[in-house]
């Protein structure tokens, strides 16, 4: 237990500290994801093939690649096109882009491409009478959208959201291998230093099902909030 | 692009990805048999051995395969009892942790995709099978399975895919898996978009194949024909 002490004695407030990062980097991702999600979910619906192609290129390859390789595409690749299109723009100096960035932007595009997935299959299942309603009584298309499409959207969504954000928040341990100092990091850390790796891993993998569980706890609120009326 | 890099290095990917390969269908194989037992203990009316089988897919659910990984390789090692015993044998190669940290994992899913298989079953299914006198456990081999098998196809080949994307955690623990010899070619020419290329391009091969299997065993198996 004294291994877990706040402090210098103890891993305890590393450990709180690695866990509150791993939350940050899981919420950004989700975030960059949702906004991936925003971009090729119209995509995917729109009516033009080249449109639809570029769409199913993206969730294909990022669906059907290993999450790691993704990484290290990001992590060896990341500060290299930055410096390419800065140079673009006459700056020839290094640029290293910060570890929580590159993260975050790699594990948002994995979580983009099944946000993506999730928003086409909730869009796709509102009834066609919706739409139509909404055209007959001459809502604009953007409160069309707002007013009548989201909130439908988002109700059927929500479940299937959650699995994404389970994937997400699991996902984010593989960019311990990129150095950015989150539970699985910590735990890397902590156990080459004590020389208790079995504690330290165990640990991280409760520290995991609490994240987990409190998640799943959360999101179900959301899913009551939603589908009121129903 | 470098393409006389993508060229070179293509035979190597190739080489590693038999090593992934054989990763996946072992553990794939362990894990089935892991997810068929743990279904069972699910549906079993026992609270306590239900509660086990559900809290055995719950923590492998829940926690990142790389914890899995971690625990299973650098973790057990620890316990200086296990070092003497024949099971030290297979836990201090990084092969066998991999292979039994994959097919915890897959089990546990694949577990819930098989109990909620079974549980999809009409009655009138079983009750039939009854009505004809067919003892239990015939009921439960000829009947059960084979339809819970169909169930269960779409679910598990995503299954299949997840565990295939899954091996790459494997270089993580010194293996040189597809995603480790990817990233050792990766860091010793910096060449990371055309590395990304030859081996996502295998593994795209691989999830297109594994697909179309499941899909062609879909249609060969479904209700209506």
């Amino acid at each position: 237990m004294e291994l877990l002490a706040f402090g210098d004695t103890g891993w305890g407030d590393e450990l709180f500290r690695a866990t509150l990062m791993t939350i940050a980097v899981s919420i950004t991702a989700m975030l960059i994801g949702f906004s991936f999600a925003a971009i090729f979910t119209p995509l995917k619906l729109s009516k033009f093939k080249s449109l639809n192609l570029v769409a199913n290129i993206y969730t294909t390859v990022i669906r059907g690649v290993p999450e790691l390789l993704v990484i290290y595409l990001f992590f060896f690749g990341g500060s290299g096109a930055i410096m390419f299109v800065a140079s673009m723009f006459g700056y020839n100096e290094y640029i290293e882009i910060n570890a929580f960035i590159t993260g975050s932007f790699a594990i948002g595009i994995i979580s983009g491409a099944y946000s993506t997935e999730v928003f086409r299959g909730a869009i796709q299942s509102i009834d066609k009478g919706q739409f139509e309603a909404a055209e007959v009584l001459g809502f604009s298309k953007f409160k069309k959208f707002y007013k009548i499409i989201l909130p439908q959207m988002l109700r059927l969504a929500i479940p299937n959201l959650s699995n994404v954000w389970q994937i997400t928040l699991k996902d984010t341990s593989l960019i311990s291998v990129t150095g950015l100092v989150e539970i699985m990091r910590q735990s890397y850390i902590a156990a080459g230093s004590t020389r208790d790796p079995l504690f330290f891993y165990s640990f991280a993998a409760v520290l995991y099902l609490l994240l987990t569980f409190l998640s799943m706890k959360l999101i179900n609120k959301l899913e009551v909030k939603y589908s009121r009326g129903y | 692009m470098d393409f006389e890099l993508m060229i070179n290095s293509f035979p190597k990917l190739l080489n590693a990805a038999v090593i992934t390969l054989k990763l996946l269908s072992v553990s794939l194989i362990v894990g089935l048999f892991i997810g068929l037992l743990f279904a069972i203990l699910r549906l079993n009316k026992n609270v306590l051995i239900n509660k086990f089988a559900y809290g055995y897919s719950y923590v492998f659910r829940g926690t990142p395969l790389l914890v899995q990984i971690f625990i299973i390789y650098f973790g057990l090692g620890q316990i200086e009892y296990l070092r003497s015993t024949f099971l030290w044998v297979v836990l201090k190669e990084p092969y066998w942790c991999a292979i039994i940290a994959f097919a915890l994992n897959t089990g546990a899913y694949t577990s819930e995709i098989l109990r909620s298989a079974f549980q999809t079953i009409k009655p009138g299914m079983i009750e039939a099978g009854k009505s004809l006198g067919i003892p239990n456990k015939i009921i439960f081999y000829k009947i059960q399975i084979p339809i819970a098998i169909r169930q269960s196809l779409p679910a598990y080949g995503n299954e299949i895919i997840l565990m295939m994307k899954g091996t790459s955690l494997a270089s993580t623990v010194t293996l040189m898996d597809l995603t480790g010899v990817a990233k050792y070619i990766i860091s010793t020419t910096f060449k990371p978009i055309e590395v990304f290329i030859v081996a996502g391009g295998i593994y795209l091969f691989m999830t297109f194949v594994i697909h179309n299997v499941i899909k062609y065993l879909e249609k060969k198996y479904s209700f209506s024909q």
